[in-house]
């Protein structure tokens, strides 16, 4: 007769568990041999999509901190990084539906983002609101059991594919703008959603503009308090802070890597004050990289400290520094392009795969809070200087200038 | 030894002890004294520094009277006298001759002077020819003959740190069989000195005359040229690590200023040309640090995480980077106090200066950090692929 203590049961999943669970699902859905939603599917199933998630919705209630392990396990078995099923799906919806939405509307909405059959896109900022995001101007008005949406989003990634969005809006325009936004959960094959491909500078559509007319929403679709949107919104971005920490690069990886085979693959184009630039420009890259290193060290330890704040930042602009160089570097190769085609494969390959890039990391500084913000956030919230005197944060929406 | 980059319990422990000591016993006013005296600092406080507070043999092992604790719990201290801007014979004594002491095969060396440099009472440097901030046996500038009396040396040595306080002198000379390192003792025959005015008069140099001088010989030629090149390479991870702890401090100080300081009717921390340099200064001092610690744990025993000589050439170049631009930045945004004699930044502006310049200026570690990546890929690429028969 064995004795099996209760408490064996509740055990907390350890690292062993993880990597059980892990190995079992890709022996038996090979990665390559079967389709990705089946792999993805049983990924789910056994809990390793977020380990930290309840049972059933994807998770084990793992320590979050064990989620590294097993997809370095699914890569390691020949499969995907699994959050680039589903960019956003992963990056920032998860979590949320997780934290609001009401169990049962989470069970159906988790698995099929997890696989990826069902893509998942944002529409937060607006033609209006960029960096101001708190500022936007669409709006939901009540009705039924309902809403009624009306407005106009931008740089809204997969939104021509996705099924599903998170949107916010205004509901109340008569209190701060911080007060009168709501979080919603929109279908995207709604009536009313007209998605129109956005053209960027390098040529492609990578993103789209969002026309919402008439759009009506349910109620049950609703996440978080009326009112409470920039809080729920908030609570996201959070989380992707979090998830960027489980991101290691390898020294001489990325752009600098690419500055640095074209280097040594152009003898002729060299010359004493480009090797310079580019030594500085490693330098910088590595510091950086160490400095993402150790954050994320200090992260598994414990210990937060500003190293996170500081990497978006640091990051971007080195990103088109080093662009910057392997332009000049091609000298009037630097000047070529292939194709400015919109369904062009995408913002890296192709015989100018360098100009491309080049192109496209112009965005760096802007897309996910520009390096404006980003000084002022890492000033006031890190450095803790005064906010400068504004005049929108207490009076209603309805009369802040626009 | 810990993973690279975690400072437990212990560092945490250590560097508050540390930074405590220093605010009491070292402040900006007692700095401030000892520049002006003739000998740049107080050797009763410094004796302090290694008996009371007892932290100069963290890096030494048990065995020569040390703690053991490795090169992380060195350099927290070493970084904590940087942001005081304690004066003492840091550079000397405790970033160039502790390690070249460590490194001695002479067992009877080491327990002569390594005591003594850990207690605060004797005092030591390391004068060693380098090339852009590498040790470089070729550079050497004194020479060695044996006798029947021993040992003399014979040549000049420039712009050694803290020579003048120096007990004892640790010099690399020439001899007939390559380069050997001996030790000079303070008062030696055809031993003369000349003090250097420095800028940063927290930071005290020496000129050195040697004629026929008596020296002990404390490394061989076949163990000198290690010891030396050790030497400078932990010397160069720590110097950059001090640069980090003054820009460090120097960006704490900007910050408070310009938080409190009012113009326009609110304080000109909220503006954001000052508020966005703020962040600047941030951003450097993280990303040097990182580097900077990179080369402590490259260097620390056993490991085998980096290249040393790139780890080190990075950390140099990029604390000297951010340690400059942050004084400068200090001096700005203090506005006019910024450029008084009473104000803080002027003094660690001059440090920076001198640390730039010191063990490879920051463009010599690029230099270093070019020849290392970019000229070894080009010639990884240059080498023909071994054809099959």
């Amino acid at each position: 007769m064995f004795y099996m203590p209760s408490i064996a049961v509740q055990t907390t999943p350890d690292a062993a568990m993880v990597e059980q669970a892990a190995r079992t699902v890709v022996t038996r859905h090979p990665p390559g041999s079967v389709p990705l939603t089946e792999l993805m599917g049983a990924w789910y199933d056994a809990g390793l999509t977020w380990v930290h998630f309840p049972q059933g919705l994807g998770g084990m209630e793992a320590p979050r901190q064990l989620q590294p392990l097993a997809n370095r396990i699914m890569r390691e078995a020949g499969g995907p990084e699994p959050r680039t099923v589903n960019t956003i799906g992963y990056g920032i919806v998860a979590g949320t539906i997780r934290r609001y939405a009401s169990p049962e509307f989470a069970a159906q909405l988790l698995r099929p983002l997890a696989t990826g059959e069902e893509k998942w896109c944002q529409l937060f900022s607006e033609p209006g609101a960029g960096s101001d995001l708190a500022g936007l101007a669409t709006r939901a008005v009540r009705e039924g059991d309902g809403w009624r949406v009306n407005g106009q989003k931008v740089w809204n990634s997969l939104a021509h594919i996705s099924r599903w969005a998170v949107l916010l809006a205004r509901t109340d325009p008569d209190v701060p703008k911080h007060k009168g936004l709501t979080y919603f959960i929109l279908d995207m094959h709604s009536p009313g959603v007209d998605v129109r491909p956005l053209r960027q500078l390098t040529g492609r559509a990578q993103f789209n503009e969002v026309f919402l007319d008439d759009v009506l929403i349910p109620d049950t679709q609703r996440l978080g308090d009326v009112g409470s949107g920039w809080f729920v919104a908030n609570s996201t971005l959070a989380d992707e802070r979090t998830s960027l920490g489980e991101r290691v690069v390898a020294r001489g990886s990325g752009a600098i890597g690419d500055a640095v085979q074209l280097w040594v693959d152009h003898p002729a184009n060299q010359s004493p004050a480009l090797r310079e630039r580019l030594a500085r420009l490693w330098v910088r890259s590595e510091a950086h990289r160490l400095t993402i290193e150790r954050a994320r060290i200090a992260a598994t330890t414990g210990t937060v400290g500003p190293e996170s704040a500081i990497t978006k930042l640091a990051g971007s602009e080195l990103t088109q520094a080093v662009y910057e160089f392997c332009i000049e570097f091609l000298a009037a190769q630097g000047a070529l392009m292939d194709t400015y085609a919109p369904d062009a494969v995408d913002d890296e390959s192709g015989p100018n795969g360098i100009q491309r890039r080049y192109l496209r990391s112009r965005a760096t500084t802007l897309e996910g809070g520009t390096s404006e913000i980003m000084r002022n956030v890492i000033g006031e919230r890190v450095l803790k200087l005064p906010q400068e005197l504004r005049n929108d944060k207490t009076v209603p929406w309805r009369d802040v200038p626009r | 030894m810990t993973q690279e980059f975690e400072f437990g319990e212990e560092i945490v422990a250590l560097r508050a002890m540390v930074r405590e000591f220093c605010a009491e016993q070292a402040p900006e006013s007692t700095v401030r004294t000892a520049m002006e005296s003739e000998l740049g600092h107080d050797p009763a406080l410094w004796r302090r520094f290694g008996s009371e507070l007892g932290v100069f043999g963290l890096a030494v092992p048990e065995s020569d009277g040390g703690d053991g604790a490795g090169l992380v719990p060195h350099a927290v201290v070493v970084e904590e006298f940087g942001a005081a801007l304690v004066c003492g014979p840091t550079l000397g004594a405790l970033c160039l001759a502790l390690p070249a002491l460590i490194a001695l095969p002479d067992a009877q060396a080491r327990q002569d002077y390594l005591p003594g440099l850990i207690a605060g009472e004797l005092i030591a440097t390391l004068a060693a020819p380098t090339v852009h901030g590498v040790f470089d046996p070729e550079a050497a500038t004194v020479s060695a003959t044996t006798g029947p009396g021993g040992w003399t040396l014979s040549g000049g040595l420039a712009h050694v740190p803290d020579g003048a306080s120096a007990d004892i002198l640790l010099v690399p000379a020439r001899t007939q069989e390559g380069l050997a390192l001996f030790a000079v003792e303070r008062g030696a025959a055809g031993l003369a000195h000349t003090d250097l005015f420095t800028m940063d008069r927290t930071r005290r140099q020496a000129t050195f005359e040697l004629a026929d001088t008596p020296a002990r010989l404390v490394a061989d030629e076949v163990a000198a040229p290690a010891v030396c090149a050790r030497a400078v390479r932990v010397a160069t991870a720590l110097l950059a690590v001090s640069q980090v702890g003054g820009a460090q401090r120097m960006l704490d100080v900007t910050v408070q200023h310009v938080r409190t300081r009012i113009q326009f009717g609110q304080a000109v921390g909220a503006f954001q040309a000052v508020k966005h340099r703020c962040a600047n200064m941030l951003m450097e001092v993280e990303q040097a640090r990182s580097a900077a610690y990179h080369a402590v744990w490259a260097l620390d025993s056993d490991s085998e995480i980096d290249d040393p000589d790139l780890a080190v050439a990075l950390a140099k170049a990029v604390a000297s980077d951010a340690f400059t631009s942050i004084t400068r930045a200090a001096i700005q945004l203090h506005g006019g106090i910024g450029f008084t004699w009473e104000g803080s930044p002027q003094l660690y502006f001059k440090r920076a200066t001198a640390d730039l310049v010191t063990l490879g200026t920051g463009t010599e570690q690029v230099e270093n950090v070019a020849r290392l990546v970019l000229d070894r890929r080009v010639a990884a690429a240059n080498v023909p692929e071994p054809t099959l028969t």
